[in-house]
């Protein structure tokens, strides 16, 4: 063969094949979303760059998980652009992996076989796989818990097996649905060290779906807030680097949260 | 042995018992016991019949055409069932010719049986097939529509392709409600079996059965009954046993199998890193 297997599929995309940015753009132009034709947002306009961290924050039903699922490419958009990197997402692939909150592990595999699933899509070889789960079992904190079902294990648990299920797959972009929310705050806690964590080595770019505005400013590089009601285009604030939990009461994250609270509109 | 085996051993004896004596002094009090066979007399044939080679290819028959006819429903049902949940074109097509067709007894379809088929065998099979099919696609229906629906969106994200939800999802997802259908299935197969061979088959716990009222061998009638029972029992349980055994991951409401090691506190909220509980992990083998 001497053609190259595959160019680039689009012009706008970065050309070189060989090293790709694990990381990818995500691009909303002017995009309308909604269910079965009624829209939810209108005119929405969002950049999140490569290995960028978006939390989004906003009051329930504003569209944030429909929001998602349209980055994931399981909602066609109704009107405008949406992108990764240039290409027009047409729907679902193992690029973009979506966390939800709960209850979205298979329960009749064991927790190995589930982090197994997205390697199993791909092709990976029976002992590869094996191997690569465990090894994300043990990053997540769950080595030795492989073989127990899901419902037989704590709810934080089945959300660390949730991320490491994601990431197994080594997608470009993690869509996370307001993965904490049905936790206890300690817990919930606990996660957000860890997802801060075990992200740092993949360089996805994450967006981040939330209605606790001090998750968002944890884990965010940026913070989108998206009103209720269409057409509105999100306010996107900057979170300045490092922060920790012991930054809680430093005058500049205070600062942001009074203005994100504000925007909010609480 | 407590004293409530004891009881229901005594339910049992005293039941037989009973038989006994109201047909021993041929009781005639609106119902009539003079024809019926004794307790005895049952044994006594149900002793010669079993060691005859014509009972046990009875047997073998009646079996092997309610297996045919049931698996062959089992997976004309699921696949219809699926069909029809997750495609609106299937559920324009088959939808209103099965609605049509659901409502008639399978018995009621022996004619029909009789006009299409070359042969009765085959006609006893496809009565079966349908007395089975209805029920399974039916709760396949139902369950297919019930499934989470977050299960496919994560599969899909992970690149699964339609195949890869049917088989990862959907399928394993809907089996706990296709068990009931199956198990539905299986009985009304059973009656439908018996049904069919009275009526017109050659050889068959049914026919015999039958074929031994008609020349006046109630004892025979008898250990027929028993022989049914028995089959229809066995069959059941089959499916049950079965079905238990590929729903194991279902959580159990009442805490019967977990009950005594593997509960440890939770170890959530506790260190991150390598959460410290190497604890006594349940054996619950891979799916």
């Amino acid at each position: 063969m001497t053609t190259p297997p595959e160019t680039t599929t689009a012009s706008t995309a970065p050309a070189p094949v060989l090293a790709p940015p694990r990381g990818t753009r995500l691009t909303l132009r002017d995009a309308s979303i909604g269910r079965q034709g009624t829209p939810v947002l209108e005119g929405l306009a969002l950049d999140i760059a490569p290995g960028e961290i978006l939390t989004v924050v906003g009051p329930s039903g504003c569209g944030k998980s429909t929001l998602l699922r349209t980055l994931a490419g399981l909602l066609p958009p109704l009107a405008g652009e949406v992108d990764r990197d240039g290409i027009p997402i047409t729907g679902p692939d193992a690029e973009r992996a979506l966390i939800f909150q709960d209850d979205a592990l298979l329960p009749w595999r064991t927790l190995r076989a589930n982090v197994e699933l997205p390697l199993a899509i791909k092709g990976v070889g029976r002992r590869e796989r094996r191997a690569r789960a465990e090894g994300w079992l043990e990053r997540v904190g769950l080595d030795g818990h492989g073989a127990r079902l899901p419902h037989r294990v704590s709810g934080g648990q089945r959300q660390r097996v949730q991320l490491a299920r994601a990431l197994a797959g080594e997608p470009r972009a993690v869509l996370m649905d307001e993965p904490f929310g049905a936790l206890d705050a300690q817990t919930r806690a606990g996660m957000q060290q860890l997802l801060a964590e075990v992200l740092r080595g993949t360089g996805a770019t994450v967006v981040f779906v939330t209605h606790d505005v001090d998750e968002a400013l944890f884990l965010g590089d940026r913070v989108a807030l998206l009103g209720t009601g269409t057409g509105r285009v999100p306010h996107v604030l900057d979170v300045p680097r490092p922060r920790d939990r012991t930054a809680h009461d430093d005058p500049a994250t205070v600062e942001l949260r009074r203005t994100v609270l504000t925007s909010l509109g609480t | 042995m407590t004293v409530r085996h004891l009881l229901r051993l005594l339910s049992l004896v005293a039941a037989l018992g009973l038989w006994q004596l109201l047909t021993a002094f041929d009781v005639s009090v609106w119902l009539r016991f003079e024809q019926f066979p004794t307790v005895v007399d049952v044994a006594r044939e149900f002793g010669e019949r079993v060691g005859s080679e014509a009972y046990w290819q009875d047997l073998t028959d009646s079996l092997s055409r309610i297996v045919t006819g049931f698996v062959l429903a089992a997976v004309a049902g699921v696949a219809a069932g699926t069909a029809i949940a997750r495609s609106r074109l299937a559920a324009d097509l088959l939808g209103p010719v099965l609605e049509v067709l659901r409502p008639i007894p399978a018995i009621a379809l022996v004619p029909v049986a009789i006009l299409l088929f070359p042969s009765n065998e085959q006609g006893i099979v496809f009565i079966t097939f349908t007395a089975a099919f209805f029920p399974v696609m039916v709760s396949t229906r139902h369950a297919v529509r019930a499934l989470t629906p977050v299960w496919e969106e994560a599969v899909r994200t992970m690149g699964g392709g339609r195949w890869r939800v049917l088989g990862s999802v959907v399928l394993p997802g809907a089996l706990p409600g296709i068990l009931g259908g199956l198990s539905v299935g299986i009985g009304v197969s059973w009656i439908c079996v018996i049904s069919a061979e009275m009526i017109s088959g050659e050889y068959g716990v049914g026919y015999r059965t039958w074929q031994d009222y008609t020349v006046v061998d109630y004892p025979g009638v008898l250990v027929g009954m028993v022989t049914i029972g028995a089959l229809g029992w066995l069959t059941s349980t089959a499916v049950e046993v079965l079905g238990r055994r590929v729903t194991r991951w279902l959580p159990r409401t009442e805490s019967r199998a977990e009950a005594p090691a593997p509960r440890r506190s939770p170890s959530w909220g506790r260190s991150l890193a390598g959460a410290a509980d190497p604890g006594p992990l349940t054996s619950t083998k891979e799916a």
